[in-house]
């Protein structure tokens, strides 16, 4: 296996999924793939796919690397309300945005730590460590707020959340870089090899002498600067902080993201980019669901059946039938062994 | 000493195959009634699989269980059991946050109109722990007891449920000399009474207190049942590792003379409980054997040295500098390379390449920000896979799908890349084909010529006398024995673990 080729990440079944998922939708809505300029910036279905996408899909970006590790974080949903509520309480009482989101950003810098102190030091299972702050993050963010939606109006902070930038919306530009920029950093230096071999095997990693302590406090960090990121997108689309529902469930959809990406749950190769599909897979179920107009009770039900086909498709059992059944006796692949 | 009885059960010719792997090959195995019969062997030796086989856990593949004389056929432990066979493990089965009474009746309680009653087991639990010189509060939780006393209990579930044949495996792990002597009364009782009695230990001397007659597995072969009357120490330490004396030993140890200055020294280093201390140097250029049965301390050594348990004792040096070394990654960060014992567990990334495997730990050391780019690892791969002959269709294939010797040879490329100064290598030739063995000692003899320091723990004494200039013995958790020069011969050092008749030079 060389390097991969853009044509083989193509034909994963991610992007077959996602395709099939569109489809479908403009079958349901003809107009789902017009997009319209207008007042400076795209319109259309398929840019309310993205723009509606980019929170679970940022989530999922920090998720990944966790899941990667052979661990879990259930509290990126509370984390992002969190965020919200410190955010939206800093400017509604006059602080400038400038200082509250770099602190909205360090509240869920700190979350994340929290969860990696807990998994590393005090071995707890990354399950029950980060259902903790699961329950009581979302506690903690009802605190900030006072148990009230905080409203604001501050243009900076509502322009993370409703903005565009070069006729994108804002969320979909932040997701965007967020996925270079994490992609870049774990391939191009050793942290995605390290954070692979952690996962596969703790034990033989201690042995080959990799500090996986300091790797997985990194990673559940990650994730929680990654969920308030999630959070200040949600509350500057909604101008306000609702510590009830601000991110609430979204945790499930991000591990979902990530597991139809192709990480799998116990640990090991993981794929930042991929998970990010997995997130527009969702969303575009969800989306089509409601253009299609069937009562959204439906989402539920039809999205937990998509998933189920989408993951069987993805087993390595499938795709030993699949190309049994569909490829011919082509011999597979040469590599030159060496 | 039991007399020539019937067998209470007899075991013929049991074959198991694992894959392709005869686990027992023909072997039998006979207990009588008022007997304790030890049964010895190395990891590996079929041990474990011809218990689970006597239990029921496990069908044989061929041969023949006798149970008073008559062909039976268990189906699971529990037929097993209630059969009359009984087994006592050392982790104790039972419930801890249950009392005493109720885990002797568990699932037996005595009732009436379908009530459990309690009075009845409280005062029958009682009664039954006093037949074991046990005078406790039998209301009490097991857990609150020492794991003697649970051990006990645990033996008197077993009598009472089957009461013909006790199997006991390794119970005296875990207990201290106290405790270990109320156990082997408990075991003299039962024996009087005329149970018998099948004792799996790797404590000689234990088997010497307490057994009758032995019974000697080694890679799934029968090597022969004796009484213990008539056997010394160091002839059954011989049985066990098939070192066969009469023939001599034609290899010649390794000259001593070649090797260079001091590399790396390990000064009082110890772990109370885990490891007495010892001191240990090595040269540049030398092999230092360690040899010692399962149990006796010899990976404890190991993993003392390479941090993965921290020493609570002692210094290291190394190159005369000293160095601190409380976990892997410092040890790595000094030179250090290890390829354990289990592989599967502690070496190999399975899902990762063999590329990835190979550069895993140079990259550990190089840090998280310089990464080795895709060529150099192609290259560092590609170097000492040729160099260690490791057999892979390409290097990017799942480490998990080549077989056990070119596996232990990737762990091995991947601290040679590391360019270590002191390797350790414990049981390196465990599991894996005879092709790939030879090739493993060769190479530790060029790894030696190259001026590394090698440490090797190993079973397989031909090989330690193959390759080591020195070797360490280790017994109880010390190390009782150095031997240089001419005294490294099999027979030398199967007379060194066996007992302290040979002069020690041992550390204190």
């Amino acid at each position: 296996m060389k390097r991969q080729t853009l044509t083989s990440t193509l034909l994963r079944p991610q992007f077959a999924a996602l395709a099939a998922v569109m489809f479908i939708n403009w079958l349901l809505f003809p107009g789902f793939f017009t997009i319209t300029w207008q007042d400076g910036r795209f319109f259309g279905s398929l840019i309310d796919v993205l723009n509606r996408g980019a929170p679970v899909a940022i989530l999922a970006i920090g998720v990944t690397a966790v899941i990667a590790t052979k661990g879990v974080d259930l509290s990126v949903g509370a984390v992002m309300a969190i965020s919200g509520a410190v955010a939206a309480v800093m400017v509604s009482t006059g602080t400038p945005a400038t200082i509250a989101i770099p602190i909205a950003l360090l509240a869920g810098l700190v979350c994340g730590f929290w969860n990696g102190v807990l998994v590393t030091y005090l071995d707890i299972q990354p399950i029950i460590a980060t259902l903790v702050l699961m329950v009581a993050g979302r506690g903690l963010a009802q605190l900030i707020t006072e148990g009230s939606i905080v409203t604001f109006s501050d243009p900076l902070l509502s322009y993370i959340g409703t903005g565009a930038l070069l006729g994108l919306p804002m969320p979909v530009v932040i997701a965007l870089v967020l996925m270079i920029v994490t992609t870049l950093a774990v391939r191009r230096t050793a942290l995605g090899l390290l954070i692979e071999a952690v996962g596969v095997n703790r034990s033989a990693a201690r042995f080959a002498g990799i500090s996986s302590r300091l790797l997985l406090l990194l990673v559940y960090s990650f994730a929680g600067f990654c969920a308030a990121i999630a959070g200040l997108i949600v509350a500057g689309d909604i101008r306000g902080a609702d510590a009830n529902n601000a991110g609430l469930w979204l945790e499930l959809d991000a591990i979902l993201a990530v597991v139809l990406g192709g990480t799998s749950l116990l640990g090991g190769r993981f794929s930042i980019p991929m998970s990010v599909v997995g997130a527009l897979i969702i969303q575009a179920m969800n989306t089509g669901i409601l253009i299609s107009g069937f009562s959204p009770q439906f989402n539920l039900v039809v999205k937990s059946g998509v998933i189920i086909l989408i993951l069987v498709l993805q087993s390595p059992q499938a795709g030993q039938w699949i190309s049994r059944r569909f490829v011919p006796t082509t011999p597979p692949a040469k590599r030159s062994a060496e | 000493m039991a007399d020539e009885a019937n067998p209470v059960l007899e075991a013929r010719g049991i074959v198991k195959i694992f894959g392709q792997h005869r686990a027992l090959d023909g072997v039998d195995f006979a207990v009588r009634p008022g007997e304790v019969h030890a049964l010895l062997g190395e990891n590996g030796a079929g041990k474990s699989t011809l218990i689970k086989i006597l239990t029921g856990a496990y069908q044989p593949d061929g041969g023949e269980i006798m149970l008073d004389g008559a062909p039976v056929r268990f189906t699971d432990p529990l037929n097993a059991q209630g059969a009359g066979i009984g087994t006592v493990y050392q982790e104790v089965n039972l419930l801890p946050n249950r009392s005493v009474a109720e885990n002797l009746f568990l699932g037996r309680q005595p009732t009436r109109f379908g009530l459990v009653q309690r009075k009845a087991i409280v005062s029958q639990a009682a009664a039954l722990m006093a037949t074991y010189g046990l005078d406790i509060d039998v209301r009490a939780e097991l857990g609150s007891y020492s794991v003697a006393v649970q051990q006990i209990v645990a033996i008197a579930r077993a009598v009472e449920l089957s009461g013909k044949v006790l199997v006991l495996d390794e119970p005296t792990a875990s207990l201290d000399r106290n405790e270990v002597d109320k156990l082997f009364d408990v075991v003299a009782k039962l024996k009087a009474r005329g149970l018998g009695i099948i004792f799996i230990t790797h404590f000689l001397d234990q088997v010497f207190a307490l057994a009758d007659r032995v019974t000697i597995l080694r890679n799934g072969q029968l090597i022969g049942t004796r009484d213990l009357s008539q056997l010394t120490a160091t002839e059954v330490v011989r049985m066990m590792l098939g070192k066969d004396l009469a023939y001599g030993h034609s290899a010649l140890p390794v000259a001593e003379a070649a090797k260079g200055p001091v590399k790396v020294t390990f000064s009082g280093l110890g772990h109370a409980g885990r490891m007495a201390p010892f001191t240990l140097s090595l040269h540049e250029g030398e092999v230092v054997g360690v040899a010692g049965l399962l149990g006796s301390g010899r990976t404890e050594m190991a993993r003392l040295m390479f941090g993965v348990d921290t020493a609570d004792e002692g210094e290291i040096t190394v190159s005369g500098k000293p160095v601190k070394i409380r976990n892997p990654a410092q040890a790595v960060m000094a030179g250090f390379g290890f390829c354990p014992e289990d592989r599967k567990l502690d070496g190999i990334f399975g899902e990762l390449s063999v590329r990835e495997n190979i550069i895993i730990a140079l990259q550990a050391k190089l840090g998280w920000f310089r990464a080795l780019h895709r060529d150099e690892q192609d290259e560092i791969a590609g170097r000492y896979a040729d160099d260690l002959d490791i057999r892979a269709a390409n290097h990017d294939m799942p480490v998990k799908l080549l077989s056990g010797g070119n596996q232990q040879k990737v762990i091995l490329a991947r601290w040679l890349a590391n360019d270590p100064t002191f390797l350790i290598l414990d049981e390196p030739t465990r599991g894996i084909d005879v092709g790939a063995h030879a090739e493993i000692v060769r190479t530790i003899n060029r790894l030696r010529e190259d001026g590394l320091a090698l440490l090797v723990i190993s079973s397989e004494l031909d090989e330690v006398v193959a390759y080591s200039n020195r070797v360490v013995v280790m017994r109880d958790r010390q190390m009782v024995a150095e031997l240089h020069g001419a005294d490294i011969t099999p027979a030398v050092i199967v007379g060194a673990i066996a007992d302290n008749s040979i002069p020690t030079e041992a550390q204190v």
